[in-house]
């Protein structure tokens, strides 16, 4: 019988070491599908589709006066040039409809290229350019595979008659996919062809070395009062209970203070990296303090000794001795509270961070958006091409993330101290 | 601009008056800096500290109260009709004046009032700035020179510029506190008005949520309704699936990970773990709209289920997924504070590994584990953007998985996002929410850390 017992209990013994393996290969699992699931949406995305145009830059159309004035040029009918290219391609597309068709191969942004072209240099008016220009999304996405051309007509974006153009395209040669280099030169735009990072990203620069200069010295200074200075009184005691509940109060709370505060009492512009910044301070400050703390604490109270043995006073040994020894400590936690930072989103919301801009910031008090809350507004979208933009925004994330991250890392480890 | 140029100003005259408060404290020593009281530095950051620290207060008050004084002053300037309308066509005015002034595009074709309100703002704006600037070169100087001149041999600058710098170091501590009352005074004022509008027990215990307010009074559905029942059970729904697949994978694999794992693996998954928890919440909640819901639909059209596209399991399970490393290092480390020699003693008198852990580890841990789960659940019912992005908007007042629910916040995000009339009942309903949602993830963080804090003292 107790034979039995024992083959029972070892059975147990290893169904539940089974279940705490399966519990951390389930956990594992996950995370493999989310990066997987990310990454194939998202890597096409760092490549588009380009269309050869080979453009005559009539001057009668550019310029019909010749006096190479800026105004003139830059308000010439580009779109006409473009589609006119086009027909000469295909010169037996006669309809009406079948133009229109025809036109839609290309992105809105062809005529815009042109007129940079021509604004850079106007020399070359009147001779014949050979440029390659985005393709319509639509079309980038049939070519990346993502429309298959087994479906039937009715349900598919791109009509017979398209797909039959694009095969002459792509025996001439003419059409092919490129690396993408408008994804991170450009900003927002309601064509995904013509949509880029570089905006956002802009936006969470400032917004993080707005955090950063705040949340450091802010947290450090905390951090050395609350350590070495502080007495053990009811207002320390306060102020350590807030921080800890600071810690775990949700972002979105945050973004409602800084709403409040920062935009309605303080009057500050809306959706500006400045006021994304001071609501990130705050939410980051918490996670700053506890890391400190926990660095300063690491110091051995000897060095403090011997520092005040020697004739230091209280506040030269704290700013001489402890503070340079437990600086790696909390620059890894301030490096961990900034990659937090970067990849929040619920705050700015409130903020206004969520319009759609087309322009780049180029200061701290101009609007902007930040790359998460890219992802966010993109991951909305209904087209197609958005959908992969978005998983690649969020590779480009990711990819800061982990950088960040791996420098805490190394950071901890170059520096790692056993007293 | 005017900032960056204001900040170097005073940056300059700080320098200057490091210099001149160093060279003069080397001057009185006649060379002999040894009879000095301080270094001759400490002289010179006495001055610089009084050079820049006034002007730097004085210059962030005046420019948190410039915008709202300009605009007070000319906002009484303006003709009498003007001066009546309600607050948010007079913003509207405010921001067209600013504009005109600017040189920037204005909604409207401006009229001779806004003109010269233009007129008036700019011309108030540079006379603000002139004041400015000669008040911040004033305060900097009339300190510095008075401090320059306290200076003497046996002056202890030492001991002042570390008291300075200890007040310094205690205000700095002092913002997490004003963060907390900035917190509470912003949602709290803003709930008040609603609830004048509003009455608390209709919010508290109403058990419709349609937020819409028509614009015309004679319009169907003219008064919302804000009864939040429907997001609390909305919610619960949510952070309960959310916990049903985080505490048990997040307890295994911490119980796996501190018991039964080698060195080495512990060594490997740990900080893949950790990835877990530092993948943005975006990406998840992207992660649960794009594959988790899609799969749940097909999967539940396969059994022959009516799911919904925008169901409630699809953001609880990715939010569990979320919550996982978070439930697994907070038990790992309750789990490793208790003491070895329980450990020994089950062992001893026979146990097999499983049994220790179950009857001895988990009943020593089960405060702190408790603690980590409380603690967990704060985390999900605050958690937005993977409820934003993968839950619904409407207020269902369900327990079925299969449809869509919402949350606090959600409704939060969609009644402040967009245009928003400050006055109106949904705008400030969404700071009602706010304050329902802190206290209630304050509770659950006080008891949480009430709970693990009296569970360490236990061991140690």
């Amino acid at each position: 019988m107790i034979k039995n017992r024992l083959k029972r209990r070892y059975l147990f013994e290893k169904i539940f070491r089974f279940m705490g393996l399966s519990a951390v290969v389930t956990a594992l699992a996950m995370l493999a599908i989310l990066f997987l699931t990310i990454i194939s949406n998202g890597y096409s995305a760092f490549k588009q589709t380009y269309i050869r145009l080979t453009v005559t830059l009539d001057e009668e159309v550019i310029d019909p006066d010749g006096a190479r004035n800026p105004d003139t040029l830059s308000s010439a009918n580009y779109s006409g040039i473009v589609k006119k290219t086009l027909r000469k391609i295909f010169p037996d597309v006669k309809s009406r409809r079948d133009k229109r068709e025809l036109y839609s191969l290309v992105s809105q942004g062809a005529s815009f290229q042109l007129r940079d072209i021509i604004m850079d240099n106007p020399d070359i008016i009147g001779e014949t350019v050979t440029i390659w220009v985005p393709a319509d999304d639509d079309i980038d996405m049939l070519f990346k595979g993502y429309i298959k051309r087994s479906t039937p007509e009715n349900e598919r974006r791109v009509s017979d008659k398209k797909i039959a153009w694009i095969d002459v395209l792509l025996n001439e040669g003419a059409i092919k996919k490129r690396f993408n280099s408008t994804f991170f030169t450009s900003g927002d735009s309601r064509e995904p062809e013509l949509a880029g990072i570089y905006g956002a990203l802009k936006g969470s620069i400032y917004t993080m070395i707005v955090t950063l200069l705040l949340s450091f010295p802010l947290g450090v200074a905390t951090a050395v009062y609350l350590e070495e200075f502080a007495p053990v009184n009811r207002f320390t005691d306060i102020i350590e209970v807030n921080i800890n509940n600071l810690a775990a109060v949700p972002s979105i709370v945050f973004g409602l203070l800084g709403l409040t505060i920062f935009l309605s009492f303080f009057g500050l512009p809306r959706s500006a990296p400045v006021v994304g910044g001071l609501v990130l301070t705050l939410m980051t400050l918490p996670t700053v303090i506890i890391a400190s703390r926990a660095a300063l604490k690491s110091v051995p109270p000897s060095i403090r000794e011997a520092a005040l043995g020697v004739g230091a006073s209280k506040m030269q040994s704290v700013l001489h001795h402890v503070l340079p020894l437990a600086m790696p400590g909390m620059l890894t936690g301030t490096i961990i509270g900034m990659a937090r930072a970067l990849g929040e989103t619920a705050p700015l919301l409130m903020i206004g961070m969520v319009a759609f801009i087309v322009d780049i910031p180029k200061g701290f008090f101009d609007p902007s958006t930040v790359l998460p809350v890219q992802i966010y507004l993109w991951a909305d979208s209904p087209e197609r091409a958005f959908l992969e933009r978005t998983s690649a925004t969020i590779i480009v994330l990711l990819a800061f993330l982990i950088i960040m991250n791996a420098l805490a890392v190394v950071l901890r480890k170059k520096f790692e101290r056993r007293w | 601009m005017q900032t960056f140029i204001l900040t170097f100003v005073i940056l300059f005259l700080t320098l200057i008056g490091f210099i001149l408060g160093k060279r003069r404290s080397v001057k009185i020593s006649n060379g002999g800096v040894n009879k000095l009281h301080s270094l001759p530095g400490y002289y010179g950051l006495y001055v610089a500290m009084w050079c820049s620290i006034p002007a730097v207060i004085f210059l962030a008050l005046w420019l948190s109260f410039e915008n709202s004084i300009i605009t007070t002053l000319i906002v009484s300037d303006l003709p009498d009709e003007m001066k009546d309308l309600p607050p948010d066509r007079m913003s509207l005015i405010v921001n067209d004046i600013k504009n005109l002034a600017e040189g920037n595009i204005v909604s409207k074709e401006p009229d001779e009032a806004l003109k010269k309100a233009a007129l008036h703002y700019s011309r108030l704006k540079e006379v603000a700035y002139a004041s400015l600037f000669t008040l911040i070169m004033i305060i900097s100087t009339v300190f510095g020179i008075f401090t320059y001149r306290k200076i003497q041999s046996n002056f202890r600058a030492r001991n002042k510029v570390e008291k300075i710098m200890e007040i310094i170091l205690i205000a700095s501590s002092t913002v997490a506190i004003f963060t907390t009352i900035g917190i509470v005074l912003s949602v709290l004022f803003e709930s008040i008005r609603f609830f004048r509008q509003i009455p608390v027990f209709e919010f508290l215990l109403g058990l419709k949520w349609s937020p819409q307010m028509a614009i015309r009074p004679d319009q169907v559905g003219a008064s919302g309704s804000f009864g939040i029942i429907p997001l609390v059970t909305g919610t619960m729904l949510i952070s309960f699936i959310a916990m049903v697949v985080a505490v048990p994978i997040g307890l295994m694999s911490a119980i796996y990970m501190s018991e039964y794992a080698s060195y080495r693996t512990r060594a490997i998954v740990k900080p893949l773990l950790e990835i877990l928890a530092g993948i943005p919440t975006v990406v998840y909640g992207f992660f649960a709209a794009l594959t988790v819901a899609p799969f749940i639909r097909d999967t539940g059209a396969l059994v022959g289920l009516d799911v919904s596209s925008e169901s409630a399991l699809a953001a609880g399970l990715v939010m569990g997924v979320m919550i996982i490393p978070f439930v697994s290092s907070l038990s790992d480390d309750v789990i490793n504070a208790v003491p070895q020699s329980m450990r020994d003693g089950s062992y001893a008198i026979g146990a097999t590994q499983s049994e220790t852990i179950i009857r001895v580890l988990l009943q020593a841990a089960l405060p702190g584990i408790v603690g980590s789960v409380l603690l967990a659940v704060s985390r999900a019912i605050g958690e937005t953007m993977i409820v934003v992005m993968a839950a619904g908007l409407t207020a269902n007042l369900t327990g079925n998985p299969f449809e869509a629910v919402t949350t606090f916040t959600v409704q939060i995000v969609t009644l402040l996002i967009g245009d928003q009339e400050f006055d109106s009942p949904k705008t400030l309903a969404a700071f009602a929410l706010g304050l329902i949602l802190f206290i209630m993830t304050l509770c659950l963080n006080i008891v949480a850390l009430y709970v693990v804090r009296k569970y360490r003292e236990q061991y140690e």
